[in-house]
C-alpha cells in the first residue's frame, strides 16, 4: 500500500491544478487500483470526486466522458451503446470483476498509458481526444506517443459518427489482462485498426486499414492481416511469445473485421 | 484529519491517518465480517457497498469516504442470513473466508440486476474468488434464492 | 440410517455466512506485537554480515531476531506422526539461505509502519552461490544445498545429501523386462508436472501469547494443531507441556496448513519479549513462502499385448522438494503406490523414484499428495496406450480394472474390499454423452469439441500411523458434548461426526455440540489430512459413541435397580428391553442426566481411539467434454462429470461440494495455474494477477454423481473423498486435447499457446 501524507478535496480543477504542482510527490487519486499495489510515498492525494467529472455527456458533435466516469460506468451506459456499438462495453467487461470496475476511473485507465489497457485499445479505434489541463486538447494517438507530464486528464471526447466496430481479445483466464487486444472500427467506409497489450502499448495498424474497402471479401481481409503483422512489433512476456501474438493478431483482426461486416 | 461517515445506518466520527486503507479502518472498528483475501485486487473478498455500491475496501481510503454510507455484512444480517440459508443448504458455505464478501455482492447484484441469466450472474459475480466450492453449489444456491424472492415479490 | 447420508447444513453455516468474527485474526487481542519477516533476495547464499542495531533501536520496535539468536536444533516444518519421515533439515532462521524468500530476520514491534520502517534499516552482507533451479541437473551440482553437519533423518529414506538427493527409493513386483519383451505395444514417455499453490483463501496467520503460567499459546489458522505442540517444542527448545495450541475457524489449506508455516516466528517474539505477537501473510508472502504441491517429472513405459491386457508398468518420479524435504519422502510415494493399484492386473509392475532437492521454494503437501502427478502421468500413458492398440480409452481401463477381493501387490499388499470403480466409469460415460462424443465432433471450420477420461484412486488415512481419539460426554440435559481432535478447514468435518455420534447415540443432531480444537482440551488426532478424518476420527467416534451407550444403560440399571443386561436405549430412554411399557424399568435420558450430576452420581464420558491398518482406497472416473478454438488453441472445459466411489457418503451435500472444488482446482492445474521462478529464482506467479486460479468463468458445468460401495472397516461404509476429487482433470482434459486435435501435450499447464504451436508443429 501507498503512503499519504495529505488528503485534499479539490473544489475545482484549478485548484486541483495548483495543488498537483505544489509538490512533485503530490498525485491525483483516480480509482487507486492500481497505486494500492506500489509502496510509493506520496506527499499529498488529491481527491476530485467533488467536480462532476463522473458523467458521460452528449454533446451536438461528441460524447464527452468525464475523467472520473468509472469503467462499469461504460459497460451499463446506453448512451455509448447508441453511438459506438458494444466496443468500449466489451473492452471493459473482462477487467477483474465488477467491484474493481465500480473503482477503475476513465482518466486514470488512459494517463497511466498501460500497455495492456483494454480501454485504450478500445479508444484508439474510435476518433478519442484528450483534455488536458495544462496540455491542452490531443488525438489520443498523440497522447499515447508522448512523454509523460504531470498535468491533470480531465475528459474523454469521441467523435460522433455512424460507427461499427467490434472488440476482440485473447486471454489466459476469462478475467485477466489481455494476451492480445483488438479493436476494429468502421465509419464513413474508413477502417481503424488497434492492437493494445502486444505486449506494448495500443497502436492504430494504419497501413493495414488502408487496405480495407466498405465491404472487404476474405482475400481482402488475409491480406489486411498480414499487413498487420508487417507494420506493428510485437513481443513476448510471461503471458505469450511473439510469434504466438502475431498469429492472434491475424486472428482477432479478421475477426473483428468480420463482426464488423455483419 | 477527521472524517465523518455513515456505517450499516450509524454516524461516525473518527480521527485518521489519510492513507488508511478502508478495510483497515472498518475492521478497527469491529466489523470484523471484513476479510483480505490478495494484495492485487483480484479476489472479492473486501466488497463493501459504497452508498450502495459495490466496491473493493482494500483499493479504498478511509479518507475518500468523508460523509457517505457504507454499508457491511454486518448491516444487513437479516438480508445475508436469509440468501445464507440457502448457501448452506447446498453445503457451499465451507470455510466461509469468501462468504461476507460473496454475500455483499449478490446482494448487490439482486439490487441492480432484473430476471438475470446463468450467464449475467457469473459475470456480475466473477471478481469474487472461491477455492473450496468450485462455483457451481453457489450457484445453485443463488438460483433457488432468487427464485424464491420472485416468488415472495409476485404473493405481496 | 436417520441422520448419516443426509445432507444437513454445517453446524457453522449461519455463523459464516453472516461474517462472525471467528478466525484468526478476528480473535488476536489488539496490544500483539506486529511481527514480519526480512527475506532474503538470493536463491543460495550465506550470511556474512547483519547489522541490525540501528533497526532495534527505532521507535516501537520490540526485538530484532537473526539466526544468531535462534535455538540450533533442527527440525522439520512437515505434520507428520513422530518420527517424522522427512529430513530435519530447517532452523527458525539458518545463516545459510536457500530459496528467494527463506526468512533473514525476525521483526516485531507495536505498528505495522514502525516495523517496515526498521527492516528498512537492516542491512546484510551475502556470499552468493550458484544457485540451482533445474531438478534435472540437481542431482550432483557443485551447489550443495545442504551441507550443514547436523542434517538428520529419523530412519533411512535413501538419502545421499550431498548429492542433492534428499530420498530415494522404489518398489518391484514381477519381471518388467521380460514383461516388456513379451508386449506387442508399449507406450514410453516422459510427463511434467509443475509445482501448484493451493492458493487457499485465508492466508497463513498466528497469534501467541504467554499465559499466566508462562506456558506459550499458539492461536493459528492449521491442520495440525497437536503436531505443531511437538514440531514448536523441538524447535524452540521448551517442553511440549509448556506449548497449547489452539485451531479457530480457518479459512481452508488444502494441505498448505499441513505445515508449520507461520507459526514460529511470532512464538519466538512471545517468548524473547513475553508479550503476546502476531503475524500474517499477506498474500505474495503465502506464494512465496510457504510450500506448493511438488513438481515431478514421471516417466512411464506401459507394455500391452495386442488385445489389450496390460503386462508391465514402470513408473519412475524425479520429484522436486525445493530447498527443504517436507513431505519428500511420502509424496513421491503416493505417485506411485496410489496411481499403479488401478491396474493391479498387470503382470509386473516396478515403481522408483529420486527427489532432489533445489533453491526453489519448498514442496510440501496439497490436495491428492503425489497421486495428482502420478494420476496426470500414467492416466495419460493409458490414453496413450488405447489410441496405439486402436482400443476405446474406457475399454481398456474396463479389461484390467482392479476388483474387490484382489490383494494390491503395489498397495502395500491390502485386500481391495469396497470398489465400485466400474459403476462409476459406466455411469460417468452414459452422463458425458461417451458414445456419440468420443473422440470428437467438428462444431464449425474452427471449432472443435472433444471428450476425455481418467480414473484415480486416493486412499483413506494413513495405515498404522494415523490416530484418532476422540471423546463424547453426557451432560447434565439431554444432549452430549464431542470433543475430538480433528480439524474442520471448512470441509465440514465438524458436522460429518456430529451426524455420525446423532447416528449412534439416536439423537437429534442439534444435540451434539463438538468442541473447538485445542490441546489442552481436546483428544489426540494427528489432524485433517491423508483423506482421515471421516474414515478415522469417524471411526473413533463410533466407538466412543458405542462405549458411552453402554455407559448409560448400566448407570440407568444401577438407577433402577436393575440388571442392565435387561435394558435397552434408543435415544430418549432406557427401558426394559422384553416388556417395553414396564413403567418400573423406565427412565428418561433427561431425567437419568440431570440425575447423576447430583451427589453421589457419576459423570458419564467414553473415549476411544482408532488407527486403521488398512487405507480403503476411494475412487473417482472423470470425463470432460471440451471446445477447442482451432485458430488460438483456446480450450474451454464446457462439460465435467465426476463419478466418486466414497463408500456411503455420510453428507451428500458435503460430498458434492468437496467433488465440485476438487474438479475445478483440477481444471486450475490442468490449464492455467503455473508456478514458475526467473533466471534468479524469484517466483514469477506470486498474486492473484500472475496466479491465475479459475474464477467463475473459466469453466462450464460440472456434474457430480456418486456410486456407492460400502466399506466394512469405515463408519457406516465410509471410505474418504477429500482428495481423490483433485486428479482426474488434467489427464482427462489431456486426453480431450488430444482427441480434439491429435497433439499430445505431456507438460502442465496446457495453455492454448502450447496447444496451437503444437497442432502448427504437426502440420
Amino acid at each position: 500500500m501507498f503512503g499519504l501524507k495529505e488528503y485534499r478535496v479539490a473544489q475545482s480543477l484549478d485548484q486541483a491544478d495548483q495543488l498537483l504542482h505544489e509538490h512533485k510527490n503530490n498525485v491525483i487519486l483516480g480509482g487507486l487500483l492500481w497505486m494500492r499495489m506500489g509502496r510509493k510515498n506520496y506527499h499529498t492525494g488529491i481527491d476530485l470526486s467533488q467536480l462532476g467529472l463522473d458523467r458521460i455527456l452528449e454533446t451536438e458533435e461528441a460524447i464527452e466522458i468525464g475523467c472520473m466516469t468509472r469503467l462499469r460506468q461504460i459497460e451499463t451506459s446506453g448512451i455509448l451503446d447508441a453511438c459506438f456499438g458494444r466496443v468500449l462495453a466489451d473492452a471493459v467487461s473482462h477487467i477483474v470483476g465488477v467491484q474493481f470496475r465500480n473503482a477503475a476511473t476513465m482518466g486514470g485507465s488512459v494517463f497511466s498509458r498501460f500497455s495492456f489497457s483494454d480501454v485504450v485499445t478500445a479508444l484508439l479505434a474510435l476518433e478519442t481526444h484528450v483534455h488536458l489541463y495544462r496540455g491542452g486538447i490531443l488525438p489520443l494517438e498523440t497522447f499515447l506517443e508522448s512523454s509523460p507530464q504531470r498535468d491533470i486528464l480531465v475528459k474523454l471526447s469521441l467523435k460522433k459518427k455512424a460507427w461499427k466496430t467490434s472488440y476482440q481479445s485473447h486471454r489466459m483466464t476469462a478475467t485477466d489482462f489481455p494476451v492480445l487486444a483488438a479493436a476494429i472500427s468502421c465509419c464513413e467506409d474508413r477502417w481503424r485498426i488497434s492492437l493494445g497489450a502486444r505486449p506494448s502499448r495500443a497502436k492504430l495498424a494504419t497501413k493495414a486499414a488502408a487496405l480495407l474497402p466498405k465491404k472487404p471479401d476474405a482475400a481482402q481481409i488475409a491480406a489486411a492481416c498480414d499487413q498487420v503483422v508487417e507494420e506493428m512489433s510485437f513481443g513476448g512476456n510471461q503471458r505469450g511469445t511473439r510469434e504466438y501474438r502475431e498469429i492472434l493478431a491475424k486472428v482477432l483482426v479478421k475477426r473483428g473485421v468480420e463482426a464488423v461486416c455483419r | 484529519m477527521q472524517i465523518s461517515c455513515d456505517i450499516n445506518g450509524k454516524a461516525y466520527t473518527r480521527h485518521i491517518e489519510p492513507d488508511l486503507v478502508l478495510i483497515d479502518f472498518l475492521r478497527d472498528l469491529g466489523f470484523l465480517s471484513l476479510k483480505q483475501g490478495c494484495d492485487t485486487t483480484n479476489c472479492g473478498l473486501c466488497t463493501v457497498w459504497v452508498d450502495g455500491t459495490p466496491r473493493l475496501s482494500c483499493a479504498m481510503l478511509a479518507a475518500g469516504i468523508q460523509g457517505r454510507q457504507i454499508t457491511t455484512i454486518e448491516g444487513v444480517e437479516k438480508e445475508a442470513a436469509a440468501f445464507g440459508q440457502f448457501l448452506a443448504a447446498q453445503g457451499a458455505d465451507q470455510c466461509g473466508f469468501c462468504s461476507p464478501g460473496f454475500i455483499m455482492n449478490v446482494l448487490a447484484m439482486e439490487r441492480e440486476l432484473t430476471d438475470p441469466s446463468d450467464d449475467q450472474i457469473k459475470h456480475y459475480l466473477a471478481g469474487n474468488l472461491c477455492r473450496c466450492t468450485g462455483y457451481a453449489g453457489q450457484m445453485r444456491a443463488i438460483t433457488l434464492y432468487l427464485g424464491a424472492r420472485k416468488g415472495e415479490l409476485s404473493c405481496e | 440410517m436417520r441422520i448419516v447420508n443426509t445432507a444437513v447444513p454445517k453446524v457453522d453455516a449461519m455463523a459464516l455466512v453472516t461474517g462472525k468474527p471467528v478466525y484468526t485474526d478476528d480473535l488476536a487481542p489488539k496490544n500483539c506485537l506486529i511481527v514480519k519477516l526480512l527475506r532474503s533476495p538470493h536463491a543460495f547464499a550465506k550470511i556474512c554480515d547483519m547489522d541490525t542495531a540501528v533497526a532495534a533501536q527505532m521507535p516501537g520496535i520490540a526485538c530484532v531476531i537473526t539466526h544468531r539468536d535462534v535455538p540450533r536444533h533442527r527440525f522439520t516444518m512437515a505434520g507428520q506422526s513422530y518420527p517424522e519421515p522427512s529430513p530435519y533439515d530447517r532452523l527458525i532462521l539458518d545463516q545459510i539461505v536457500r530459496y528467494v524468500g527463506d526468512p533473514v530476520a525476525i521483526v516485531a514491534g507495536t505498528t505495522e509502519k514502525e516495523v517496515e520502517k526498521a527492516m528498512r534499516e537492516i542491512t546484510v552482507s551475502y556470499e552468493v552461490f550458484e544457485p540451482v533451479l533445474d531438478p534435472e541437473k540437481a542431482l550432483d551440482h557443485p551447489s550443495v544445498i545442504h551441507p550443514e553437519k547436523d542434517w538428520h533423518v529419523n530412519f533411512d529414506i535413501g538419502s545421499q545429501v550431498e548429492r542433492n538427493l534428499c530420498c530415494s527409493g522404489g518398489f518391484e513386483s514381477g519381471d518388467t523386462g521380460a514383461e516388456f519383451s513379451a508386449s506387442d505395444v508399449i507406450v514410453d514417455e516422459v510427463y511434467h508436472v509443475k509445482a501448484n499453490s493451493q492458493a487457499m483463501m485465508e492466508t497463513f496467520r498466528t497469534y501467541t501469547y504467554l499465559d499466566h503460567n508462562n506456558r506459550l499459546t499458539i492461536v493459528t489458522s492449521t491442520q495440525i494443531p497437536f503436531h505443531i505442540r511437538q514440531i514448536a517444542a523441538r524447535a524452540l527448545g521448551i517442553p511440549k507441556q509448556n506449548i497449547r495450541v489452539i485451531k479457530p475457524r480457518i479459512g481452508a489449506g488444502f494441505g498448505a496448513k499441513q505445515t508449520l508455516i507461520s507459526e514460529l516466528f511470532p512464538a519466538i517474539v512471545t517468548l524473547t519479549t513475553g508479550k503476546p505477537a502476531k503475524i500474517v501473510f499477506d498474500r505474495t508472502e503465502s506464494f512465496i513462502g510457504s510450500t506448493s504441491r511438488h513438481e515431478m517429472i514421471i516417466r512411464v513405459k506401459v507394455g500391452a499385448d495386442k488385445e489389450g491386457k496390460l503386462l508391465a508398468i514402470h513408473l519412475h518420479t524425479l520429484s522436486n522438494t525445493g530447498a527443504y524435504g517436507e513431505h519428500a519422502p511420502t509424496t513421491v510415494g503416493l505417485s506411485g503406490h496410489k496411481t499403479l493399484p488401478l491396474y493391479n492386473k498387470a503382470k509386473a509392475c516396478k515403481f522408483s523414484y529420486q527427489v532432489v532437492y533445489t533453491n526453489t521454494m519448498s514442496a510440501g503437501a496439497f490436495r491428492g499428495y503425489g497421486a495428482t502427478q502420478g494420476t496426470f502421468a500414467l492416466e495419460s500413458a493409458m490414453n496413450e496406450l488405447a489410441a496405439k492398440l486402436g482400443m476405446d480409452p474406457l475399454t481398456l481401463r474396463l479389461k484390467n480394472l482392479l476388483a474387490e477381493g484382489e490383494i494390491l501387490t503395489a498397495y502395500h499388499g491390502e485386500k481391495l474390499n469396497s470398489c465400485a470403480l466400474e459403476a462409476c466409469i459406466q455411469k460417468g460415460r452414459e452422463m458425458i454423452g461417451w458414445e456419440k462424443k468420443f473422440p470428437c465432433v467438428r462444431i464449425s471450420d474452427t471449432k472443435v469439441r472433444a471428450v476425455g477420461a481418467a480414473i484415480t484412486m486416493q486412499g483413506s488415512s494413513i495405515p498404522n500411523i494415523d490416530m484418532a481419539a476422540v471423546e463424547v460426554r453426557l451432560q447434565d440435559d439431554a444432549y452430549y458434548t464431542l470433543m475430538i481432535g480433528a480439524t474442520d478447514m471448512g470441509t465440514g468435518c465438524d458436522t460429518i461426526l456430529a451426524q455420525i455420534a446423532a447416528e449412534c447415540l439416536e439423537c437429534e443432531l442439534d444435540k451434539i455440540i463438538v468442541s473447538g480444537v485445542d490441546t489442552d482440551h481436546s483428544p489426540y488426532d494427528t489432524g485433517s489430512y491423508a483423506s482421515s478424518t471421516t474414515f478415522l476420527t469417524g471411526m473413533a467416534v463410533v466407538k466412543a459413541c458405542e462405549r458411552l451407550k453402554g455407559k448409560i444403560i448400566r448407570a440407568a440399571g444401577l438407577r433402577l435397580k436393575t440388571d442392565p443386561a435387561a435394558l435397552a436405549f434408543d435415544g430418549r430412554a432406557i427401558f426394559n428391553d422384553n416388556e417395553k411399557d414396564d413403567e418400573k424399568n423406565r427412565i428418561n435420558l433427561d431425567d437419568l442426566a440431570k440425575s447423576l450430576v447430583v451427589g453421589a452420581g457419576h459423570c458419564l464420558s467414553a473415549t476411544a481411539s482408532h488407527s486403521s491398518p488398512v487405507s480403503p482406497p476411494p475412487f473417482m472416473a472423470g470425463f470432460v467434454e471440451i471446445e477447442m478454438d482451432l485458430e488460438t488453441g483456446k480450450t474451454h472445459v464446457i462439460d465435467y462429470v465426476g463419478v466418486v466411489d466414497c463408500g456411503t457418503p455420510i453428507n451428500p451435500n458435503l460430498a458434492r461440494l468437496q467433488t465440485e472444488g476438487g474438479i475445478v482446482q483440477g481444471i486450475g492445474m490442468a490449464l492455467f495455474e503455473d508456478i514458475t521462478y526467473g533466471k534468479t529464482g524469484k517466483m514469477m506467479n506470486n498474486s492473484f494477477m500472475q496466479y491465475k486460479i479459475p474464477s467463475r468463468l473459466d469453466l462450464g458445468e460440472i456434474r457430480v454423481a456418486f456410486q456407492s460401495s460400502y466399506e466394512p472397516a469405515g463408519p457406516f461404509g465410509a471410505k474418504s473423498i477429500g482428495e481423490v476429487v483433485i486428479n482426474t482433470p488434467a489427464p482427462a482434459i489431456a486426453h480431450a486435447i488430444t482427441n480434439a486435435c491429435g497433439i499430445h501435450l505431456r507438460t502442465l499447464p496446457m495453455t492454448a499457446e502450447n496447444i496451437l504451436m503444437k497442432i502448427r508443429e504437426k502440420q
